[in-house]
C-alpha cells in the first residue's frame, strides 16, 4: 500500500522540469503556427481555425492518415503473431539464450537512417541480396521505386525485421515467469499444446503483450525516418505516411500553418489511441491484484 | 525439441541477412558494388575503415554521437531515479495524471517538434552544442526511464525502506547505501535503454547541430550528396554504427527482456 505524501512532489520536480522544457514550449509554438498565417521574414497573421477546417476536408490528409493506419495495422497484425511464436519456440534455459537474446535485438540497436539506408541498399533490384534474389533467381519481377505494391512489401518486411524481436523479447519475459508446476499440473489433466497456450501461457503473457502493442503502436504511427530514407514517400505517393506528409508540407513547402494544425490532429489521435491502451492496460493490473 | 529450434534459427538468420549485406558491402569497392551481384567481396579493401578512421571529419561524428548519448543517459537517469521512488512510493496529487502526461511525450512524434526545437534552442544559445541534442533527448528519454525504474521499484518490498528508518538511515544514506544496490540491474537496463533510444534517433540530433556536435548520421547523409555516392564507405560506416550497441547490450544480455518489459513481469 502506497502512503499519501504531497512532498514526492519534490522528488519529481526535476523530471517536470526538463520534460515540460521540452514538450511545452515546443508544442505552444505549434499551437501558435496552428492559427495563424506566415509569408516568411516572420510576419504572422491571425487565421483562425481555417487550417484545421481545410485540413478535415482534405483527401489529402484522410489519404495520408489512411495509409498510416493501414501499416500500423499490417505491421501489428504480422509482428504480434510472428513475435509470439517465436518465443514459444525458443529454449528456456542454457548457453543458448543468451546468444538469442543478443542477436535478436540487433536490429533494434541500429539508428533509424541506416536501417532505412541499408534495406534500401538491400532491396535494388541488380546489386541488392533481397532484390536480385527476387528477380533473379526467384524470376519476380520487383522493382520498389515503380510498383507501389513492392514498395509497401519492402517497408513492411523492414518493419517486421526490426521490431518484431521487441515483442519476441516481451513475451519471452512473460513465458519464463511462468513456474514449471503449471505445466506439470497441465500435463496430469491431459491439456492439449492448445490448452495451455490458451489457459497457461496467454494469460501470463497478457500484461507484456499490452506493453509490447502499446509500444509498437506509438512507434509504428510515428514511424517516420525509416521508410522515408527507404522509399521518400513513392513511387507517387503510395508510401506517404501521415508523418512524411507532414515533414513535405512543413518543410518541403515551409506551410507552417497547415502543418502545425496537422501535427496537432495527429497527436490527438494517437494520445486518444494510447490512452485507450493504458487504460485497458491498468485495468488489467487492477483486475489481478484483486485476484490476488 | 529439436524441430521448435527451426523457428528461431530461421527467424535470426532472417535478421542477419541485412546486416551481413551491410558488412560484405563495406569491404568492397563502390566500383565493385555497382558493377553487379556478388555474395562475398571480389576483391578484399579495408579502405573504407582506413578512410573512417583517419578523417576526422568521419570519426569526430561518432565521438560527438558518443558525447551527446552518454550525457543524456546520465541526466535521464539521475533525475528518473528520485521521481520513479515517488511514483512507486508515495501517492501524491495528481500522480497518476503526471505519470500519463510523461507517457504522452513518448508519442509525440519527433517530426512534428523538429522546427519548434530548433527556434527553442536557438533561442537559449545551445545549438549545435552536445548539451542541446543530450537534453532534447529527455523528451522521450526520461519518460522512459520513470516508467522502467519505477517496475523495478515496485518490485522491491516496502518493508526494506522501513527497517531501514527505524535502523537510523537518513533517507539519502538509504537511497545510496541500500536502495540503489538492491536494484543496480534495473538501473543498468535503464541505462541501457537510453543509451539506445538517444543513440538510434538522428531526426533530432541532426537538427539541433550543425558543425561543432554533428551526429555521425548528419556526417553519412553529406558525403552520401557530396561525393557522389560512395557505397562502400556509407556502408562501412553503417557497419560502424552497430558496434557501440552491440557492445553495451552484452553487458544487460540476462535483463534485456525484463527491461523491455518495463520491469513488469
Amino acid at each position: 500500500m502506497k502512503t499519501e505524501n504531497q512532498k514526492a512532489w519534490f522528488f519529481v520536480l526535476p523530471v517536470l522540469l526538463l520534460v515540460a522544457f521540452n514538450a511545452i514550449i515546443p508544442m505552444m509554438t505549434v499551437v501558435n503556427y496552428s492559427v495563424q498565417e506566415t509569408f516568411g521574414d516572420n510576419l504572422f497573421f491571425w487565421e483562425g481555425l481555417t487550417w484545421f477546417e481545410q485540413l478535415l476536408n482534405s483527401e489529402r490528409f484522410y489519404n495520408a492518415l489512411g495509409r498510416q493506419f493501414l501499416f500500423t495495422f499490417l505491421i501489428l497484425i504480422i509482428e504480434v503473431p510472428l513475435g509470439i511464436a517465436i518465443a514459444l519456440a525458443m529454449p528456456r534455459k542454457g548457453f543458448w539464450v543468451p546468444v538469442c537474446l543478443v542477436l535478436m535485438s540487433l536490429p533494434m540497436l541500429i539508428p533509424w537512417n541506416v536501417v532505412g539506408a541499408m534495406w534500401n541498399i538491400f532491396a535494388l533490384p541488380d546489386i541488392g541480396l533481397l532484390g536480385y534474389t527476387l528477380n533473379h533467381v526467384l524470376g519476380i519481377n520487383y522493382d520498389m521505386t515503380q510498383d507501389p505494391i513492392a514498395a509497401w512489401f519492402t517497408i513492411i518486411t523492414m518493419d517486421v525485421w526490426h521490431w518484431t524481436s521487441l515483442v519476441v523479447l516481451l513475451s519471452y519475459a512473460g513465458l519464463v515467469s511462468i513456474p514449471e508446476a503449471y505445466y506439470q499440473a497441465a500435463k496430469i489433466d491431459g491439456a492439449s499444446n492448445w490448452s495451455v497456450f490458451r489457459f497457461i501461457q496467454l494469460p501470463k503473457m497478457k500484461n507484456v503483450l499490452t506493453i509490447a502493442i502499446l509500444l509498437r503502436f506509438m512507434d509504428s504511427f510515428n514511424i517516420y525516418t525509416e521508410p522515408f530514407v527507404l522509399t521518400g514517400g513513392g513511387p507517387g505517393n503510395s508510401t506517404t505516411l501521415l508523418s512524411i506528409d507532414l515533414v513535405k508540407i512543413a518543410l518541403g513547402q515551409f506551410d507552417l500553418g497547415p502543418a502545425a494544425a496537422m501535427s496537432l490532429i495527429y497527436f490527438a489521435i494517437t494520445l486518444l489511441v494510447s490512452w485507450l491502451f493504458y487504460t485497458l492496460m491498468n485495468r488489467e493490473d487492477l483486475n489481478t491484484e484483486g485476484e490476488r | 525439441m529439436q524441430k521448435r529450434s527451426i523457428v528461431p534459427i530461421v527467424y535470426i538468420l532472417f535478421l542477419m541477412l541485412p546486416i551481413y549485406w551491410l558488412i560484405a558491402m563495406s569491404f568492397k569497392t563502390t566500383n565493385e558494388i555497382l558493377a553487379g551481384f556478388s555474395l562475398f567481396p571480389q576483391t578484399f579493401t579495408i579502405e573504407a575503415y582506413v578512410t573512417i578512421f583517419t578523417d576526422p571529419t568521419w570519426y569526430w561524428g561518432y565521438i560527438n554521437s558518443i558525447i551527446y548519448v552518454s550525457l543524456n543517459t546520465v541526466i535521464s537517469v539521475c533525475v528518473a531515479l528520485p521521481a520513479a521512488y515517488a511514483f512507486s512510493r508515495y501517492r501524491f496529487l495528481g500522480d497518476k495524471q503526471l505519470f500519463f502526461w510523461l507517457l504522452t511525450n513518448r508519442m509525440a512524434p519527433a517530426a512534428v517538434f523538429a522546427l519548434p526545437f530548433f527556434q527553442l534552442y536557438s533561442a537559449v544559445g545551445l545549438f549545435d552544442t552536445h548539451l542541446a541534442v543530450a537534453l532534447a533527448h529527455c523528451l522521450f528519454n526520461i519518460p522512459l526511464a520513470v516508467w522502467i525504474l519505477e517496475g523495478f521499484m515496485g518490485g522491491v518490498p516496502k518493508e526494506l525502506d522501513e527497517t531501514a528508518y527505524v535502523d537510523g538511515y537518513s533517507f539519502p544514506h538509504f537511497f545510496v547505501k541500500i536502495f540503489l544496490p538492491t536494484i543496480k540491474a534495473g538501473v543498468g537496463v535503464t541505462a541501457f535503454f537510453c543509451f539506445m533510444f538517444s543513440w538510434v534517433e538522428l531526426l533530432l540530433a541532426k537538427t539541433l547541430t550543425a558543425v561543432a556536435a554533428k551526429p555521425i548520421a548528419a556526417t553519412m547523409t553529406k558525403t552520401a550528396s557530396s561525393a557522389g555516392y560512395e557505397l562502400g564507405l556509407l556502408a562501412a560506416a553503417g557497419t560502424l554504427t552497430i558496434v557501440p550497441g552491440a557492445i553495451v547490450i552484452y553487458f544487460v544480455r540476462n535483463y534485456i527482456a525484463k527491461g523491455f518489459a518495463m520491469g513488469r513481469v
